[in-house]
């Protein structure tokens, strides 16, 4: 699976790390971090992850 | 699985639903209705990026999911009236649509003013088409701009305009003090001074009477008669439920549609309510069924009955736990950002600062017989991360009783 976050839009509001723990963090300036190509047995999580993104900036590419 | 699904409205409530209900399962067919020409799109931005023109118009669209890829959109059309007995909605253009599940996500609409004036030069702020007029009259130069009402989408208005240069705003509420329902008395002051500071003006505690012009308005009239000179009105008062249309069906559409825990309307297990039109009880907190109108229901109330109606239809017992979400908002405005987790609504009666002071940075929870059950955070990007902080605390707090 392929993450892709649009970091134009992104504002940090950092839902995705409450929704997928695994793949989103914010670093210790609260800047977003995130695994670009996490195992498919988190699609689930991603996807919630993507649907939570107040700025829909999330986007899962296969 | 044999069968159809109507949902009722095509805004996030709508597209989130037809998602979920592929998730759960449901391979039948699915018709999205709804009364706007766009597909669904994110309306956040409306009274912010958007309207400030930092972002663009297209990029409001969200993106279906690839499960959703059959699913018929009958955009443009408006369902009028629904016979639950039956399973069937009428649409507004004379045609009927049977269905074995019916989602409601009609939504809420602005409510409007109803003292004497003209109408023309007066706003409100949910559709794009709302957002679009408005930006085309607040981007003229030397516009005075009169907001009514001082809660989420006023506040956001008034701060956006400022940015965009226009010579005056100023923000009218019939409350003391700006969004002081949702916070309370100490955030809501901390507010006020943050968007005076910004040049935002105020006339609170006084209400409108009327507004004065011939075509076009120019001027709102408040309660004490004195006129506000206005080129441009945005009206941001509330909101009221869509709910006409299911009129005459014995629901409780009293203030949207009343639902049990599992977001079914009056008792019907086919029939189920998302987004803000649902008026539900959340097991969480006292049980009272209310209307949430955060930007999080829609997704949390969308998983939830889409899970309850595809298990009905599969003919299984709804085999879930209460609904029980964690509320969240935020609230960009100016240069500052508010931030909350859990349900400071219910906690107003013991506001406490828990971190920062209301001059900087400021984290303020609530609480019901000393327990916390809320925070929000005013402030800059760290105070927001200090209110998140406190999610998981929040989320691990036993259920309030009635």
């Amino acid at each position: 699976m392929k993450v892709v976050v649009d970091m134009n839009k992104c504002q940090d509001h950092g839902q995705c790390v409450f929704a997928a723990p695994d793949v989103f963090s914010l670093d210790d300036a609260g800047h977003l971090a995130y695994v670009s190509d996490p195992d498919d047995a988190l699609r689930d999580e991603v996807e919630e992850a993507a649907d939570v993104c107040p700025l829909q900036a999330i986007r899962i590419e296969d | 699985m044999n069968g159809r699904i109507v949902v009722a409205g095509a805004s996030m409530g709508g597209l989130r639903a037809a998602e979920q209900l592929r998730a759960a399962g449901w391979t039948g067919a699915i018709t999205v209705v709804g009364d706007e020409p766009h597909m669904p799109y994110n309306r956040p931005p409306l009274s912010k990026d958007v309207l400030a023109g930092k972002a663009p118009f297209e990029s409001l669209a969200f993106t279906p999911k690839a499960s959703t890829a059959d699913v018929e959109w009958r955009l443009g059309a408006k369902i009028v009236a629904a016979r639950l007995a039956e399973r069937t909605v009428e649409l507004d253009d004379g045609s009927a649509l049977s269905y074995d599940g019916l989602v409601v996500a009609t939504g809420m609409r602005p409510r409007r003013l109803r003292c004497p004036g003209p109408l023309a030069g007066r706003h409100t702020v949910r559709t794009l088409a709302d957002a679009q007029g408005l930006r085309d009259e607040l981007t003229r130069p030397g516009t005075r701009v009169v907001v009514v009402g001082a809660g989420f989408i006023g506040c956001e208005v008034a701060a956006t305009a400022v940015g965009l240069g226009v010579r005056e705003v100023t923000v009218v509420d019939p409350l003391p003090l700006p969004m002081v329902g949702p916070l309370g008395e100490l955030p809501a002051r901390a507010l006020l001074k943050r968007h005076e500071e910004r040049g935002v003006r105020f006339a609170l505690g006084t209400g409108v009477a009327g507004f004065e012009g011939d075509d076009r308005v120019t001027g709102v009239v408040l309660a004490d008669g004195s006129v506000l000179p206005a080129d441009v009105v945005v009206e941001s008062v509330g909101s009221v439920a869509n709910t006409e249309w299911l009129q005459g069906n014995g629901l409780d559409l009293s203030d949207g549609v009343l639902t049990d825990e599992h977001l079914r309307a009056g008792g019907h297990p086919e029939a189920v309510a998302v987004g803000d039109v649902a008026r539900f009880p959340n097991a969480r907190y006292d049980g009272v069924p209310r209307r949430v109108e955060h930007w999080s229901i829609p997704t949390d109330t969308a998983k939830h009955a889409a899970r309850t109606l595809a298990a009905h239809l599969a003919g299984g017992a709804v085999e879930l736990a209460p609904f029980a979400p964690l509320p969240t908002f935020w609230s960009d405005q100016h240069d500052f950002r508010l931030q909350s987790f859990g349900a400071p609504g219910l906690g107003l009666e013991d506001v406490r600062v828990l971190d920062g002071e209301p001059e900087g940075d400021v984290l303020v929870g609530y609480h019901v017989g000393g327990r916390l059950v809320g925070v929000v955070a005013l402030g800059g990007h760290a105070a927001a991360l200090g209110a998140a902080k406190y999610r998981a605390h929040l989320l691990k707090q036993p259920a309030l009783t009635a």
